[in-house]
């Protein structure tokens, strides 16, 4: 009998190495797998597309026995059905290091294209996809490559950012811990597309699976991408880091900071040369679409937000995990029919959609489509796409201070509205708190955020206002 | 006895291998003391200056070892919408464990969660933690 349970950082962390040991002890053959992401069942045991879970171990002689509760089959699940899953296409399926499992499922035949298509009809390809960047700034990745691979230099570089700070942010752990080869094959192929035979991987130091996950498919696929070399550079507990430049810094040997733009990244990036700095999902998508084509990719989504976006579900909700989606599902959906709704049972107060620098977004907009614009146009962002579900237990003056805290925490230094703005709007929120002057101290921060927001050199300090203000705008009851 | 030397030597031929020897540094000695500031900046042609500049700046290094177990608890949105706030006063009643805040282990969903090496926990609540902090 053959029983797959993940080693996915979730599944371990919920006890399924132990679920796996016993399940051995008791005669199975067991197989470690990348998670199929539905992380309410974890440790999730599946035989012959059966699932299991959460698994304890008192279950495992009558999951063996067949007398056990399941929940069905997982590609039946509507968790499972209601999903676009392109770049997640194998999470549950394959064991994330086996060269014979990628092989067997797609694998290794977008590098495969792109080789024979050659670099324009590559980078063709990303930019009628419609791609753009999935870290968070929503960039077509397509003009991105095509001006690096237009810049005259000896040296270019594939930066791949995996520096997944986000607070309610798990998918690009996910695909290094569960598909690292597909993360490996698109940097292949975007080295090149624009002429880099070089590329990093920048990892989180916070994510050790992933870092030794990553590690161990370079060594095995290293000749299959040759001459295109990665290495895995690891970060070293700054959030700052996961701004482009600030990590590019990093790479270099030096402090975190932030650089002006101009010169971008693409023109002037690692020790100055051409540099492709994309998030893990941005990378990841690319050989889908090497394969089926850029208009295919393009079906998906709606105006200019094309493609999927594997959405992480977070916080306080009954079903969180990985949601990947055409753009167009709206936030209601996603948070009450698939997520279904806290994980408390109380009611949904808000979400924060976009990590610690996304606004909080009562349940009465919840009827916002997944669109990067529509976002936008309604004070919000959608990031890297996680959303931390909160219900009506939250104190929203606590979470407006911890915004300023964790700025302050977190700011690279170089630019005083965010490291002397963060600290000052700190201060002024305990203020609030503490009932003193709280008109004229509200009034401060409004106009504190206005600065933030338009004098800072990057998101960290350009963006903290926004959960700030948010949190002030919609729910004025908490600050009196 | 693995020595400084022997780190720098390490990371030879590499681009940019500051990051990379301090993280061996502090694995291997706990901390990243003056000296080995000094011996590393003489060995990469940097200042002493730029090296604390770069070891001060990063969560990661520590100027002096911990000797005491660490618990990394994380105390990010996601984590706090599923109670984490509620389980720091458990940590802050004892000192034998040094439990830190870390923003985000990527365990979202499952939280409140906790790091401790390269271990992971997650669904902790105040018994787990405190038999966590027991065997530490």
């Amino acid at each position: 009998m053959k029983v797959r349970i993940s080693d996915d950082a979730v599944a371990i962390a919920c006890g399924a190495d132990a679920i796996a040991a016993a399940f051995d002890r008791a005669g199975a053959e067991v197989e470690r797998v990348s998670s199929w992401g539905m992380h309410w069942l974890e440790p999730l045991a599946e035989i012959d597309g059966i699932g299991y879970g959460p698994v304890s171990a008192d279950m495992v002689a009558a999951i063996i026995a067949g007398d056990a509760p399941s929940i069905g089959r997982i590609e039946d699940h509507l968790f499972i059905t209601k999903q676009n899953r392109l770049t997640f296409a194998r999470a549950g399926k394959t064991r994330p290091t086996s060269l014979d499992d990628y092989y067997a499922s797609e694998g290794w035949l977008g590098l495969a294209k792109a080789r024979e298509m050659g670099s324009e009809a590559t980078i063709a390809a990303v930019l009628e996809s419609g791609l753009r960047g999935r870290g968070g700034a929503g960039f077509p990745a397509g003009i991105k490559w095509k001006t690096v691979a237009g810049a005259p230099a000896d040296q270019k570089y594939i930066v791949c950012n995996a520096d997944e700070g986000d607070s309610a942010t798990f998918a690009d752990r996910m695909v290094m811990e569960g598909d690292p080869f597909m993360l490996i094959e698109g940097m292949a192929i975007a080295g090149l597309a624009v002429g880099a035979n070089k590329g990093y991987v920048y990892i989180r130091s916070e994510y050790p699976h992933a870092i030794a996950k990553m590690e161990a498919a370079i060594i095995a696929s290293s000749h299959l991408i040759a001459p295109f070399v990665v290495e895995v550079r690891v970060g070293a507990g700054a959030y700052v880091c996961g701004e482009e430049t600030s990590l590019l810094n990093s790479l270099e040997g030096k402090r975190g900071e932030v650089r002006a733009k101009p010169p971008l990244p693409a023109l002037e990036g690692l020790f100055g040369k051409p540099t492709v700095v994309n998030n893990v999902l941005t990378l990841a998508a690319v050989p889908w679409i090497l394969v089926h084509g850029g208009e295919a990719y393009a079906a998906f989504g709606m105006g200019r937000s094309k493609g999927t976006m594997p959405v992480q579900l977070a916080g306080n909700v009954k079903h969180g995990g990985l949601f990947e989606v055409a753009f167009g599902i709206t936030l209601g959906e996603l948070v009450n029919d698939i997520g279904g709704g806290t994980a408390s049972g109380r009611s949904v107060r808000c979400v924060q959609v976009g990590g610690p620098l996304g606004a909080y977004i009562p349940p009465a907009q919840f009827d916002l489509p997944f669109d990067y614009e529509a976002f936008a146009a309604a004070d919000a962002l959608i990031g890297h796409a996680g959303i931390t579900v909160f219900d009506d237990t939250v104190d929203m003056a606590q979470m407006a201070r911890f915004a300023m805290e964790f700025c302050a925490i977190e700011s690279c230094g170089k630019c005083t509205p965010c490291r002397l703005g963060s600290t000052r709007g700190l201060e002024t929120l305990d203020q609030i708190i503490a009932g003193k002057n709280v008109e004229a101290n509200l009034a401060l921060i409004a106009d504190l955020s206005e600065t933030m927001k338009f004098g800072s050199l990057c998101a960290l300090g350009g963006f903290t206002p926004y959960p700030v203000m948010s949190a002030i705008t919609h729910f004025p009851e908490d600050f009196k | 006895m693995t020595t400084i030397a022997d780190i720098v030597a390490e990371h030879e031929g590499r681009e940019g291998p500051l990051l990379p020897i301090l993280h061996d540094v502090q694995k291997t000695f706990g901390h990243v003391s003056e000296d080995a500031m000094r011996e590393i900046a003489g060995a990469l042609n940097l200042t002493r200056a730029e090296v604390y500049g770069v070891v001060s700046f990063y969560h990661d290094f520590r100027k002096e070892s911990e000797v005491r177990p660490v618990i990394k608890l994380c105390r990010a949105e996601a984590c706090k919408a599923r109670g984490v706030e509620a389980l720091v006063p458990i940590a802050d009643a004892q000192s034998r464990v040094k439990v830190e805040a870390v923003y985000c282990l990527g365990l979202c969903s499952v939280g409140p969660a906790a790091m401790i090496g390269d271990a992971v926990y997650a669904r902790l609540d105040a018994e787990r933690l405190t038999t966590l902090m027991a065997n530490a």
